[in-house]
């Protein structure tokens, strides 16, 4: 008798774990109908009712974000933040902040915000995981090197290949340095760029990839005697950050027709003159 | 007049003790079987259903992709020589400390003061410290004093931080080892004339290390985990190898691969601490009442 129990107990719990059902194949049903929805924020299925929680990490840096802080308006990221809020019709006491790190973000899963800015690139693979709105940024990626380093003289590609160069894992800056570097010795690969820029400005790095305008700000702010060494040709056709949303979020759709009018009526040129023109004359490594 | 026992040639067992030979056989047959039976049909059932559930085609994707196993295999492989090279040095030089340490913090006489208490707060510091923190310090803080001759590669600066947290793990077992062998065992060798580092080195560590060898095998077993934190570093091993592949496939089958290979190489250590501590008691135990 005990024994049925016991086997009992298992089955069911075998049971249960098959109940376990992917996620997405109820939302999507309840989500289905708001492609061609209102996009006004009584209609948007947001975390909180009224209000638009963003998500970027902890600390977020110029010139994305001023003083590493988002509410500001300052900064690329924050003040796109604010005109896609703006666009889809909230104003900027409706808007919240949440930091959630850049690795974790990417992940499948639930998110704890309606979108995040975080200089996410867009690529298929990504997509399988999260969505992306349409990209508001087309960004290059570039060496940044320590002045009296060999990295810092570099004027091609080739004088790279035989250093110690290293990126934050898992971004495209790390894919770039592999794939258009190709360096000889095998890539140093950190948790974060903090930590990069440590192991930069210590010399156990000779150079460190990371997209161009962060490079910018750390040469130019950051590192003790740090250069620009060049950008670095894009593997296909250039990098472009997306808004990052959940899986099929029912505010894909109406994130991305916000970010596609700032495109239109030149929100986003200016905003980049704004905020990034300094970064835009970096001679490319060839 | 001598009695025939049991064994001798010419002995058969009675009808009844065949019987009840032949009863037992077919017993432990029964349980074998039901055993048998039970185990396939929860295996049957386990397999029916998880395959069947409607989230394994991509649970099966994610994390058991065949194909993502295959090409993510070598370069996991090579991240894990890192490791392993980690492993060995590290193991090595953290015994040898954690000897030294242990053997401080036993020494008697009030001249050994400053030593007992300086390996004391060793200890109490290191294993206070996370790994982490050691790590951070070590592999980025001392390159960063810009003294001539600091290394900058994170394999010697990653050993040297693990070296460090580990010293002090097994510092206390080898210590606890040291004080587990009865002090009669030490006043038996003072007074056959040994001196104090002659008896602690051929009646006391002997017995101490022999004790503690299960103790610190496992240390060994987490230690083997812990090398790949020098990753933090910028040293690509097999995690960071595992990392890297997945963020580039969001599938996340090389962490599956690189756990089960760590697994792998814990199992002989895991076998090999088995083995030696069995050896160690028949060794004790032999020629005793019990």
């Amino acid at each position: 008798m005990r024994r049925q129990i016991i086997f009992a107990a298992f089955a069911s719990s075998l049971l249960a774990a098959g109940a376990c059902a992917p996620q997405d194949e109820a939302a999507t049903d309840s989500s289905g109908g708001d492609g061609g929805g209102s996009c006004s924020p009584a209609d948007l299925q947001t975390l909180e009712a009224d209000t638009l929680t963003i998500a970027t990490d902890e600390p977020a840096y110029a010139p994305w974000m001023v003083d590493d802080d988002p509410t500001s308006g300052e900064g690329f990221e924050s003040a796109v933040a604010y005109a896609v809020a703006e666009q889809l019709g909230y104003s900027q006491d409706q808007v919240t902040w949440t930091r959630v790190p850049f690795n974790v973000a990417i992940q499948p899963g639930d998110k704890p915000f309606d979108f995040d800015i975080n200089q996410f690139s867009i690529s298929e693979e990504r997509q399988q995981a999260v969505d992306f709105s349409s990209p508001y940024y087309t960004v290059a990626q570039a060496l940044v090197a320590i002045e009296g380093n060999p990295a810092a003289d570099a004027g091609s590609l080739a004088d790279l290949q035989d250093l110690r160069l290293g990126a934050q894992v898992a971004t495209t800056s790390l894919q770039i340095l592999t794939d258009v570097i190709a360096p000889t010795t095998e890539p140093s690969v950190f948790n974060s760029n903090d930590d990069a820029k440590l192991a930069l400005q210590n010399g156990q790095i000779d150079g460190l990839v990371v997209d161009l305008p962060t490079a910018y700000f750390i040469s130019n702010v950051e590192l003790d005697g740090g250069v620009l060494v060049g950008q670095l040709p894009g593997g296909e056709g250039g990098d472009e950050f997306g808004l990052l949303l959940a899986k099929d979020s029912p505010l894909t759709d109406c994130v991305s027709q916000a970010v596609d009018a700032l495109r239109e009526d030149g929100t986003l040129d200016e905003l980049e003159q704004e905020w990034l023109s300094d970064v835009i004359d970096a001679p490319v490594l060839e | 007049m001598t009695v025939g026992l049991p064994g001798q040639v010419g002995w058969t067992p009675s009808e009844l003790e065949l019987g009840r030979r032949a009863y037992r056989r077919s017993r432990g047959r029964r349980s074998t079987l039901v055993a048998l039976i039970s185990t396939l049909a929860f295996a049957a059932l386990a397999y029916f259903t998880v395959t069947n559930s409607p989230g394994w085609p991509r649970v099966q994707a994610t994390f058991f992709s065949l194909e993502v196993a295959k090409d993510s295999f070598p370069k996991i492989l090579e991240g894990l020589w890192l490791n392993v090279q980690v492993l060995v040095v590290g193991g090595f030089l953290v015994l040898v400390f954690g000897l030294a340490i242990a053997v401080l913090r036993t020494l008697r006489g009030p001249v050994f003061a400053p030593l007992r208490i300086l390996g004391t707060v060793y200890v109490d510091i290191f294993r206070g410290v996370p790994l982490i923190i050691t790590l951070y310090l070590v592999g980025f803080g001392f390159p960063a004093l810009g003294l001539q001759g600091v290394p900058t590669s994170p394999f010697i600066l990653g050993t040297a931080a693990i070296v460090l947290t580990y010293s002090a793990y097994v510092a206390e077992v080898f210590r606890a080892g040291i004080e587990s062998v009865h002090p009669s065992q030490r006043a038996a060798a003072r007074s056959l004339g040994l001196t104090h580092r002659q008896s602690m080195r051929i009646v006391v560590l002997p017995q101490a290390l022999r004790t503690v060898t299960p103790a610190l095998l496992n240390d060994f077993v987490a230690l083997q985990k812990d090398v790949g934190l020098i990753s933090v570093l910028g040293a690509v091993d097999a995690v960071r190898q595992a990392q890297i592949l997945t963020g580039q496939s969001f599938n996340f089958t090389p962490y599956v691969v690189a756990g089960l290979l760590f697994v792998l190489l814990a199992v002989p250590s895991a076998r090999l601490a088995d083995y030696v501590s069995a050896r160690a008691r028949r060794r004790q135990q032999a020629g005793g009442l019990l």
